[in-house]
């Protein structure tokens, strides 16, 4: 305890020091030397210092008056959403707590840096850095204590044992890592390539396996119902659970644009698939999948004019009248089309595919099989 | 006086804080070590508070995203909505999307947190890359802080993760749809691509997993690491001590500026409060993110003028410029999007993350550097930076370009083919224009180095010529010339900055002279007179000194 450790003062000259004489004394004990230290109000009771006092009393005064504003906004200001229409009132809930807080906390915090900047003193320390690297002597000492250590595992002329662990080492830390990835591993098998429109005869016996199209609402979709020009959303009409999980109106793979077009307009098919469309020989609807091959967004922004197919994500457009093909931005694939048929219940017309997709539908990947182009 | 009383009895401290202070010394010993870091200096400087902004924000983040946690439910599982917000009542939603409804609309005062949370992420990545800009345009990466550079890039990475895994959360059509691009991603990566996205995923997109897995990692797995970095970035910088500004008498082998208690400490902790109260006016006044407004995610649906974040917008923009350009190769394929989202950042961030060692190498610079360069006096790199932020805000502003092109009416086809070709010519025009700026503003300072400052005082010559008169900084050579050296300090430009202009004394009061009392004015009066004779006594010895040596080497010649 009274062991005298610096080169500066001892204990009884220092508890003859005044209080901030020790300070400095400490400060330079460490390498902190204080340059300049002034009293920022040398003459106690100036007009000047009772006014910056009062002011910063004012901003903690302030802050606690915020706090105060805030528990009442909390609990007086309505709070309870209401339909367009009616009183309004509940809007001014967040902006009254998020202004009383604001006004706890700025006050608060200008209160401790006025406090800071006015009324403590005003001072220039200057700290030695001490970054030189360590003496050769500590370097050595240190180097010496490393490999004496690893002498003494008798690692380096150990090889078998340096060998072992290190397989050992290996194996404890892969085992963890093997352990989550295989616990959440998940073959993707053909589930990239396929999607709810693939024929199943077992669920849709009537129509020789083809699914139904429906609406989101699971309406079926008849020719009738879109105007020349129009388009509409379909899925897949399967409302049992398969392969990712979903159903045909939930899965993300489902979502397909059927499209109406103009009299007079007509889709340059890709080869062989000429008949996608429906009526197979002049084809007036043509169905794609919503999925755009660029990054997977919905290219779901028709124009009607151009006849272009917009993704608002990055921007690829598809020229529908050349069969979804990528006219514009990044995308590099055409969206894959859907085969059309129609059959005909209680006298209506409804909508079904012929089959599913004949390649991937959405973002391309390493070993995507098909043609797509 | 034979046997003294042991001493420690007269010792003994009396005062509670004494006593508090004894109990830990006798236990940890930690009256030398404290006092070390009562006095620790740091220095001062508004570019200094980038870092400060950064770290206060990253304290909101966590209470406001602790409250969250009370009330949100990170589930996929499918609920049918009953909550306060009618336009939703009746929907089948996720219970993550409701329970971010619930606390929009059904906890007194979560919607604020929500906000604030919000705004603090955006201010926690804005203030970090500020501050990366401030630490390499003034050379603090130098060795020997590289591998605080490196930390504190590290940080941002993480950063950027977090943010995405965070405003995921809520399960709202717009950030499903960024979770879609995510998943296009992993896709897009050879080989192992599918085999990630179905490990991420747990199956195919999106499955029943994502959000549950993107939770624990939003606020467990990378907050750990983050506070951790935090806590290593903090350590560094108070052990190495930190940089500053050269002025006069600062050198390499001290830092100057204030003490820790209490002055540094007051403002530090004064500062915190004040970006916390501007993040929780933003959540206040601000909306951002309302989800309720976007609906519950929906493969099938996607709004016009989707953005993300505006940190990850960089890596939207370069997706929406890249060219159309896929490779496939024996019937295996690169897609387009690999490019720009995983080899274009990681290009972005390894020479980062090299650019100290590469600058070091280059320059051939191996010695400790404690003290800062202006940008001005380091042109190459300055240019460099600027080319590297001209890059940036060119991706950036691409990630928004739909925007662009509606709010001024300008084809969306012109906005990508403008990106394109911007973030090919503008970043060496950047280069080009930032460089020519740095000498020029060299080149002002060693002017007035040499000729002085312009006091705007014009003066006719006998001969009729106009010449306007110079102040000198310091002494100058036979010339007229000033010998002050250039030390890549800041030069005073104005007559004002050397207190030249008013000759006024500055009589305080607003509406009147402030009078003090008699025995206040009189004390003030003394200390003022003894102020100006501890100037003016040497100063006039040393005039007179001068007078005599002139005399003395008149004399001599």
């Amino acid at each position: 305890m009274s062991e005298h450790v610096t080169d500066g003062p001892s204990a009884d000259e220092l508890k003859a020091m005044s209080p901030e004489e020790v300070m400095v004394a400490g400060a330079d004990a460490d390498g902190i030397h204080i340059l300049h230290r002034e009293d920022r109000f040398p003459v106690r009771g100036t007009k000047a210092e009772k006014r910056s006092e009062r002011a910063i009393a004012a901003c903690f005064a302030i802050a606690a008056l915020g706090g105060i504003g805030f528990i009442v906004s909390f609990i007086a200001v309505p709070f309870h959403w209401h339909m367009p229409g009616t009183p309004q009132n509940f809007k001014w809930y967040t902006p009254a707590l998020g202004i009383s807080a604001a006004v706890m906390l700025l006050f608060f915090g200008l209160g401790m840096i006025l406090w800071a900047k006015w009324l403590m003193p005003e001072e220039e320390v200057a700290q030695d850095r001490h970054d030189e690297p360590s003496s050769d002597e500590e370097k050595l000492m240190t180097e010496a204590t490393l490999s004496v250590g690893l002498t003494d595992t008798g690692l380096p002329r150990r090889s078998l044992i340096l060998r072992s662990i290190g397989l050992a080492g290996g194996a404890i830390a892969t085992v963890p890592l093997f352990a989550l990835v295989g616990a959440m591993i998940n073959n993707p098998g053909d589930k990239l390539h396929r999607t709810y429109w693939r024929k199943d005869p077992k669920l849709f016996p009537d129509t020789g396996g083809r699914v139904p199209m429906v609406y989101s609402d699971w309406r079926q979709v008849s020719p009738g119902d879109l105007l020349p020009g129009g388009l509409a959303t379909v899925f897949p009409g399967v409302r049992e659970v398969g392969f990712d999980g979903k159903n045909g109106v939930t899965s993300a793979s489902s979502p397909t644009l059927l499209i109406r077009l103009r009299p007079g307009q007509k889709v340059k098919a890709r080869k062989g698939q000429a008949d996608y469309g429906w009526p197979k020989e002049n084809p007036e609807y043509v169905a794609f999948s919503k999925i755009c091959t660029h990054a997977g967004c919905p290219a779901s922004l028709f124009e009607q004019q151009t006849t272009r197919l917009l993704c608002p994500c990055h921007q690829s457009q598809f020229e529908v009248l050349e069969d979804a093909k990528p006219v514009f931005g990044p995308a590099t694939r055409s969206l894959p089309k859907l085969p059309l048929d129609v059959v005909v219940q209680d006298g209506v017309q409804y909508f079904v595919a012929r089959d599913d997709f004949n390649e991937p539908i959405g973002p391309n990947f390493w070993d995507r099989k098909g043609t797509g182009q | 006086m034979t046997t003294a009383a042991p001493p420690r009895r007269s010792d003994a401290p009396r005062t509670p804080q004494g006593k508090a202070a004894k109990f830990f010394d006798d236990r940890l010993n930690i009256a030398g070590p404290m006092r070390k870091q009562l006095n620790k200096v740091f220095p001062d400087h508004w570019s200094f508070m980038m870092g400060e902004i950064a770290l206060y924000s990253f304290i909101v983040l966590l209470l406001t995203g602790t409250y969250l946690t009370f009330f949100f439910d990170p589930s996929m599982a499918e609920v049918v909505y009953h909550g306060r917000y009618v336009p939703m009542q009746g929907l089948t939603m996720s219970r993550a999307y409701e329970s971010t409804l619930h606390i929009s609309f059904d906890v007194r005062g979560g919607l604020i947190v929500r906000q604030i949370h919000h705004w603090a992420a955006l201010m926690f990545m804005a203030s970090m890359m500020v501050h990366m800009f401030r630490v390499f345009f003034t050379g603090a990466f130098r060795k020997p802080r590289e591998l605080n550079w490196i930390i504190g890039l590290g940080l941002i990475t993480l950063g950027l993760v977090e943010g995405f895994a965070g405003y995921s959360l809520p399960d709202d059509l717009l950030s499903g749809t960024g979770l879609r691009i995510a998943d296009a991603i992993m896709l897009s990566i050879p080989v192992i691509g599918t085999w990630v996205s179905f490990l991420v995923f747990g199956g195919p997109f999106p499955g029943t997993e994502i959000i549950g897995r993107l939770y624990i990692v939003h606020v467990l797995l990378v907050p750990a690491l983050l506070a951790g970095l935090v806590g290593a970035h903090l350590a560094l910088v108070v052990r190495q001590k930190h940089t500053q500004f050269p002025a006069p008498g600062r050198t390499e082998h001290q830092v100057s500026g204030e003490r820790v208690f209490p002055i540094y400490a007051a403002k530090a902790g004064g500062f915190f409060f004040i970006v916390t109260g501007v993040v929780t006016l933003l959540g206040g006044l601000a909306q951002i993110n309302p989800v309720w407004l976007f609906g519950p995610y929906n493969p099938a649906q996607v709004s016009a003028g989707s953005q993300p974040d505006w940190y990850i917008m960089f890596l939207d923009g370069s997706t929406r410029l890249f060219p159309s350009w896929e490779i496939r190769l024996w019937g295996y394929n690169i897609p387009a999007v690999f490019w720009p989202t995983v080899v274009l950042p990681g290009i972005l961030f390894t020479l980062a993350g090299a650019y100290p060692f590469l600058e070091a190498k280059i320059t051939k610079d191996r010695v400790k550097h404690n003290l800062l360069q202006r940008p001005r006096d380091v042109p190459v790199r300055t240019s460099l930076g600027a080319m590297a932020i001209t890059f940036y805000l060119i991706l950036l502003i691409s990630g928004g370009n739909d925007l662009v092109a509606k709010a001024f009416d300008i084809s969306l086809n012109a906005m990508t083919w403008g990106g394109r070709i911007a973030l090919l010519i503008l970043p060496p025009i950047a280069y080009a224009l930032t460089y020519r700026v740095c000498l020029g503003l060299q080149r002002h300072d060693r002017e007035v180095l040499s000729h002085g400052l312009e006091t705007g005082i014009i003066q006719v010559l006998p001969t009729g010529e106009f010449i306007e008169i110079h102040q000198p900084l310091g002494p100058v050579d036979e010339h007229g010339h000033g010998t002050l050296e250039y030390a890549g300090t800041p030069v005073p430009k104005r007559m004002g900055q050397l207190g030249a202009v008013s000759p006024l004394k500055h009589i305080r009061g607003f509406f009147y002279p402030v009078t003090e009392k008699p025995e206040i004015q009189a004390a003030i009066e003394e200390l003022e007179a003894a102020k100006r004779a501890a100037v003016e006594a040497p100063e006039a010895e040393r005039i007179e000194q001068e007078a005599k040596q002139a005399g003395d080497s008149e004399l001599s010649s």
